[in-house]
């Protein structure tokens, strides 16, 4: 139905529209939030069962990398989101180099987590330091993987895209990208305030 | 059948259909020896049997993916095989060095036979699964590089789709994993550790690529249904495997030494491994109601589509059972592991060869799809051998609840051997389904050689 409306040239937010991208990419962003879901609720449940260490492990993260990091991502989702809308207006150019800028944020979230593990494991932080740093380090690499991901993904559709392949009446490989992205993004946005901040 | 070399896979499944009866039998001897210790020793003891019972499934399985590549292979690409003579080949040296392995068992004390075939150079056997000699392993490295190289080469010069790039995958990461099984470290934890990256990744990961391969192949000959949909799906289901899969080695790591944060890792990714079963499930129903055209070959569907439901019960329900590791804590190792192992091997990789065979052998034959008789045979063997593992797999699950419970559960919980005499009942009942699923494959065989032909009406 959805690619079906979208040859017909059917512009606007129609429910033939919805859910924007291919269909097997929202497949796979639901399995994803559930398996981030169930990592939070594990981290939760065990958080509840070792509150003082969990409390007091906490302030030794970097609050203000975190910050910054979110900071990156909220901003490279609207890049994302910037891309697309001037893909619907047939602006290609424009919505190649968003695409670029979204990307080159998620450069600048691995930068700021590379000074942050680095100064981590040079305190001989590993997984097995406690069971607050095991989940501190195995969430945010999971995540990390998945910016990693979500690159590769934008890469993809910005290669296409600086070739002029997408148009206003065919952009879906751009709208399945930067689902993707802003599912990375989501994710970022509980795991912060989860792992870094809330007592 | 659309090219002359395909026919090479021919003489693999029906190998792999006469290494799966010699499987069967020895289940059945091992069967009876659970409740009667001393049958057929010293001739054949339990532990030969157990061996033989896995290496024979773990061997015909490889023919039939094999044998399934070299068909599938060819037809996506739209070009012959590289070399059928060399598939041949590989063909009778896999089967001869597996008899000659499998006469090795059973003829030579274990102990000799290790002995003999210069385990003392490089020692690999003696582990679960990894029983085989080392010529025997380095054999089975050899077909598998030629077997790769011929396939791929096939892959390079024609059409390249997703399926066959999916199975290629799959069939390269099995040879790879293989390779650990010539790491052998003294320390145990480090063994075991490395042993379940040929074990886990095999069944949990790269197998599952195969399977997926297959069945899409499958489905869309008999369906019909858009390439560009069942590939979407096949992309979500192996991305969804190997999310879980890999990640999942961690269920099989809670005990053996390990850190403990794989007992997290293990029990949170694991237990998200039926999701791609299910998506095979959802998939397989999805095509067939979907299907633009009345294929004539009714029994391959029926076995696709219980590729994809048997898989989901087998793999993903009955693993979920004992995955989490604070279940897993009680139920490790005990009949609940074999009620499991059945049914996943049977539902996942059992089915999806037979479904393969069941699509490809009246097209080699040269039929659209067998006889309405033979193919009303074929599903009755296909319902008697499913049945059969079903209550095999529910047999087995009560006995490990109660082995479970009365082992280590229990206020005063009694010894291994004293436990196993108290299920001994489910145990005469799991044998004797498994002789109802020996019935069910001798007529599921039968199938073949009822003549005649059903002709092609779409």
């Amino acid at each position: 139905m959805t690619t079906l409306a979208r040859r017909q040239g059917r512009p606007g937010h129609s429910l033939a529209d919805y859910p924007p991208g291919d269909l097997a990419i929202w497949v796979f962003i639901l399995a994803e939030l559930l398996a981030f879901g169930v990592l939070f609720a594990a981290y939760a449940i065990t958080r509840l069962k070792n509150l003082d260490l969990f409390n007091e492990m906490q302030l030794t993260l970097d609050r203000d990398a975190g910050a910054l990091n979110t900071f990156l991502l909220i901003t490279g989702s609207w890049f994302v989101a910037r891309s697309v809308a001037a893909i619907k207006a047939d602006h290609r150019r424009a919505s190649a180099n968003f695409l670029l800028a979204g990307i080159a944020s998620g450069f600048g979230f691995l930068t700021v987590k590379y000074f942050e593990y680095s100064a981590k494991f040079a305190a001989g932080i590993n997984l097995d330091t406690n069971t607050f740093y095991m989940f501190y380090i195995s969430l945010t690499m999971f995540h990390t993987l998945h910016v990693v991901l979500g690159m590769m993904i934008l890469g993809f559709v910005w290669n296409k895209a600086r070739r002029g392949e997408y148009t206003a009446r065919d952009h879906h490989g751009i709208e399945t990208g930067a689902s993707y992205w802003h599912m990375v993004d989501l994710v970022w946005i509980i795991l912060f305030p989860l792992i870094y901040v809330m007592r | 059948m659309q090219y002359k070399s395909q026919a090479v896979s021919k003489p693999y499944f029906i190998a792999a259909m006469g290494l799966f009866v010699a499987q069967i039998l020895f289940g059945l001897i091992m069967g009876l020896q659970y409740v009667m210790g001393d049958f057929l020793f010293p001739h054949i003891p339990f532990n030969v049997a157990r061996m033989v019972h896995t290496n024979a499934l773990i061997v015909w399985l490889l023919m039939g993916f094999m044998g399934a590549a070299y068909y599938l292979i060819p037809e996506e690409s739209e070009t012959e095989l590289f070399s059928p003579k060399l598939a041949i080949a590989l063909f009778w040296i896999f089967l001869v060095a597996a008899a000659l392995t499998v006469v090795g068992y059973l003829l030579v004390p274990y102990a000799t036979l290790a002995k003999m075939t210069g385990n003392d150079l490089l020692p690999t056997m003696g582990r679960e699964f990894l029983e085989q000699p080392l010529i025997t392993k380095i054999g089975i490295v050899v077909v598998a590089l030629a077997f790769l190289f011929n396939i791929t080469m096939t892959v390079l010069k024609g059409r390249k789709t997703a399926i066959n790039t999916v199975l290629l995958v799959g069939l390269w990461g099995l040879a790879i994993f293989f390779l650990f099984s010539f790491y052998n470290p003294h320390n145990v934890v480090r063994d075991k550790f490395y042993w379940w990256w040929v074990v886990h990744l095999w069944v949990e990961g790269v197998w599952e690529l195969i399977l997926g391969a297959i069945l899409a192949f499958v489905l869309i000959k008999i369906t019909g249904v858009d390439r560009e949909v069942i590939e979407k799906w096949l992309y979500v289901i192996i991305t969804l495997t190997l999310v879980t899969g890999i990640l999942g080695t961690g269920h099989h790591y809670y005990w053996i030494g390990t850190p403990e944060y794989w007992q997290w890792f293990g029990s949170i990714f694991s237990a998200l491994e039926p999701i791609p079963f299910f998506a095979m499930t959802l998939f397989a129903f999805n095509m067939v109601n979907r299907r633009r055209r009345e294929h004539p070959n009714k029994a391959a569907t029926l076995w696709a589509l219980g590729t994809g439901v048997m898989a989901f019960l087998g793999a993903g329900v009955w693993g979920f059972l004992h995955t989490l590791a604070p279940v897993n804590f009680y139920t490790h190792g005990t009949q609940i592991t074999a009620a499991h192992g059945h049914m996943a091997f049977y539902g996942a990789y059992v089915m999806v060869v037979i479904t393969m065979i069941s699509y490809a052998m009246p097209l080699m034959r040269g039929r659209a799809a067998n006889s309405n008789k033979a193919q009303v045979v074929e599903m009755w063997g296909f319902w008697l051998m499913t049945i059969a593992m079903v209550f095999i797999t529910l047999f087995l699950t009560a006995a490990g609840i109660l082995q479970v419970w009365l082992q280590r559960v229990a206020a005063s919980p009694m010894s291994f051997m004293d436990a196993q005499d108290q299920v001994s009942m489910f145990y005469w009942m799991r044998e004797w389904s498994g002789v109802v699923f020996l019935i069910g494959l001798l007529v599921y065989i039968w199938s073949f050689f009822i003549p005649g032909e059903e002709k092609a009406k779409a």
